[in-house]
């Protein structure tokens, strides 16, 4: 009696818990469940009739017409879009432009279409499992849900999905749909001078721009340039902030020196002061022509001439590692000192009984645990470093000029490259293949990084 | 100082060295750009770091001549609301990503994981053509949301975490109560995660002070100008004329800021490291 009462009442998903056996009156293929699918698959909503959940079946129904009568048009034209890319050029009539179609924006509404079907046969999917499952109950003497169960239902059991919907909406559309068109974009033609609609159409190529960077000249001899250069400003901007950050919570943790907190809050400004501020500022200070260093240095006698500390190609390198170690350095010492601080003082205390000196104990016991916590940020920091166009850009804006590149300057980094590449000069496609070849190298770090963590050894890492 | 020995006094002398010498470097360019600001000249050849006589003319000059009001105002618009609609998404994300069990669950973390790998302006075009579809191209709103679409993959993974190492014991005494989950999420999630939400709520405010690319992207207009984009264009625009302008603008970008970053400066340390050890 009881038990009866809780299946009637109870959520779905509970009772099929309980073995039951379904009614095995009906051994034909065409079983109850299997119809009600069948039917749902034929027709959006007819399984649901079928299972006499009236309402539901019939708002599915509705919305499939409503699609097939007003969308299949619009969607063929979508996917005629995407694979084309537009076939009819802009032309001239005497004075008169004759607009032709707009590769660019076809490729969007077509993302957009594709995006939106794959969306439509998800719920499509649901629909159809939606219908076996509630005939299957049925069989088993089941009522179905009412129409006012079934929101309950979807509040109590739906609701990490009515949490996560405006997140999924902004995120497909503000950055998986434009990463998606980033990533096509790489395959097809879309560059100056040529190629720019809506004058010209644009033109899926393949593995041509790819290519194209490592095999042109002019191309490939700024991509090598320039890579290298990434990876040694990476390196050299993690490694010295790191260790400059290492020594200073070293120097202020030390026994005997006073006033810690007075230092800690000095050194820690850097970090406070907003960062793309204190780059114009240190722009300024190591301006060539007028800048304050210049000045001093002249006026102290020390040179006769002014040092081009951000227009000669190596020297602006110097410059922004060592400006980039001023921003950088207050960061770790933070970090560093609170795990310092965090260090139990027994495991000290019991090399002293052993004897050990002062340095051994920092080598053996301060630095592995040091390494330990704060390994994973550098691995961070290396990717942040790679990609770090503030500095570059409002430091040097990628100068100075190099005659050997396209579009990149001497200090440019692949980031501040692509901002060119796009901005400036409309060269999208290749753009778009750096920037591909930059997410393969920020992923392999990522990976890396998550594996050793902890993240990814706990058991439940995904739960 | 008594019962040191030679070489520790010798040794702490040198650090205090060290520390003064690294106080001066750290000091010397906000002490610069601070008294630049209150220079009678206007370039920066004839800036000194003391002045012959203090002068609010910039001051007066930024406020008057320039748009820099507007700027200030456009800035804390969007860092407003970005901080609002930022914190909201990432939160609920992450607090269904962290507590309920559902299908997709998987993917969708894996997903997040891997679109923070992306370099952000990747889809700059795309950005730049759907705004402009949906007419929000020098439109303050388009920025936002810019913005708060951006912030969800990290965010949301970081709030997980913290959320994951809350225990579940409450929440399961409130559900026998007969919270709902609306409930739950507020009496008690809420109020356990203040540390990690003013965290996503600061660094969401400072943001889009500091954000160049997209600013400049989306806003095209004098009037719509954020700080970052006026402040860039006064000294790289024409010849450093404007430098002592420039100074006093920086002044006061960099000490709301600045004094903000102190306040929660705890906070954000430690966010900064939950973020790290879960990826």
């Amino acid at each position: 009696m009881n038990a009866l009462n809780k299946t009637q009442n109870n959520s779905p998903e509970k009772v099929l818990k309980t073995p039951l056996t379904p009614n095995s009156s009906n051994k034909s293929f065409f079983t109850k469940p299997k119809i009600a699918a069948l039917l749902s698959f034929l027709f959006m909503g007819l399984g649901q009739i079928y299972n006499k959940q009236i309402l539901k079946g019939l708002s599915f129904l509705a919305l499939e017409l409503y699609l097939l009568i007003f969308w299949t048009v619009p969607f063929q034209w979508g996917m005629w879009g995407l694979t084309t890319l537009g076939e009819t050029t802009q032309q001239r009539k005497g004075f008169e432009i004759i607009q032709g179609d707009h590769s660019i924006f076809l490729l969007i509404e077509g993302l957009l279409f594709l995006i939106s079907f794959l969306l439509f046969l998800w719920f499509y999917y649901l629909n159809i499992r939606d219908a076996y499952k509630v005939a299957a109950k049925r069989e088993m003497g089941i009522k179905p849900n009412n129409a006012k169960e079934m929101f309950k239902n979807m509040w109590e059991n739906g609701f990490p999905y009515i949490l996560l919907t405006p997140s999924v909406l902004f995120t497909s559309f503000l950055t998986i749909l434009p990463l998606l068109f980033g990533i096509l974009i790489a395959f097809t033609n879309y560059s100056a001078p040529n190629h720019i609609p809506p004058k010209h159409l644009v033109d899926w190529v393949g593995f041509d721009t790819f290519i194209q960077l490592f095999q042109m000249k002019t191309w490939s001899t700024t991509f090598y340039g320039v890579f290298t250069w990434t990876v040694v400003w990476a390196v050299l901007a993690t490694l010295t902030t790191f260790f400059l950050g290492l020594i200073f919570a070293v120097l202020i943790n030390q026994k005997g020196i006073r006033f810690k907190k007075f230092w800690r809050s000095m050194f820690i400004l850097p970090w406070a002061i907003p960062q793309f501020v204190s780059i114009l500022i240190f722009r300024n200070i190591f301006n060539g022509q007028f800048g304050p260093i210049n000045r001093y240095l002249m006026e102290l006698g020390i040179i006769d001439q002014a040092i081009p500390w951000l227009s000669d190609p190596l020297l602006a390198k110097v410059t922004l590692v060592v400006v980039n170690m001023w921003f950088g350095f207050p960061f770790w010492m933070v970090l560093m000192s609170g795990v310092m601080t965090s260090i139990d003082k027994e495991l000290y205390e019991a090399a002293d009984v052993d004897g050990a000196s002062a340095s051994q104990k920092f080598w053996k016991i301060t630095m592995p645990l040091i390494m330990f916590s704060t390994a994973p940020l550098a691995i961070m920091s290396f990717a942040g470093n790679f990609n770090n166009f503030n500095i570059i850009y409002l430091m040097t804006q990628g100068g100075p000029v190099n005659t050997n590149y396209s579009y990149a300057g001497s200090t440019d980094i692949l980031i501040s490259w692509i901002y060119k590449l796009t901005l400036d000069n409309n060269q999208f496609a290749m753009a778009s293949v750096v920037s591909i070849l930059i997410f393969v190298v920020i992923a392999t770090f990522s990976i890396i990084n998550f594996r050793k963590t902890r993240a990814f050894k706990e058991e439940d890492m995904m739960s | 100082m008594i019962g040191l020995s030679l070489k520790q006094k010798i040794n702490n002398t040198i650090i205090y060295a060290i520390l003064i010498l690294t106080t001066i470097f750290v000091l010397y360019p906000v002490v610069w750009v601070i008294t630049g600001s209150f220079n009678p000249g206007d370039s920066l050849f004839s800036t000194r770091l003391i002045p012959e006589s203090l002068s609010f003319r910039h001051y007066i000059y930024l406020f008057q001549e320039t748009n820099y009001l507007l700027w200030y105002k456009n800035t804390l618009k969007i860092a407003f609301w970005n901080m609002i609609f930022s914190t909201l998404l990432v939160v609920t994300a992450a607090y269904a990503f962290s507590r309920f069990r559902f299908p997709g669950r998987r993917q969708g973390l894996m997903a997040m994981l891997v679109l923070q790998m992306f370099p952000g302006f990747m889809g700059m075009i795309a950005i730049y053509i759907l705004l402009l579809q949906m007419n929000l191209l020098d439109n303050h709103w388009g920025l936002i949301l810019v913005y708060a679409g951006g912030s969800i993959p990290f965010g949301a993974w970081l709030v997980k975490g913290y959320f994951d190492g809350l225990p579940r014991s409450l929440e399961e005494a409130a559900k026998i109560d007969g919270a709902s989950h609306v409930t739950i999420f507020y009496k008690i999630m809420m109020p356990l995660s203040k540390p990690i939400l003013v965290f996503i709520a600061v660094t969401n405010f400072i943001g889009p002070w500091m954000d160049f690319i997209f600013a400049r992207l989306v806003l095209r207009s004098g009037e719509k100008k954020t700080l970052a984009i006026g402040l860039f264009e006064m000294v790289t625009g024409r010849g450093n004329t404007e430098f002592t302008t420039f100074a006093a603008g920086a002044v006061l970008v960099a000490v709301p800021i600045t004094i903000l970053f102190f306040l929660f400066q705890d906070h954000l340390v430690e966010g900064l490291k939950a973020g790290a050890n879960k990826g």
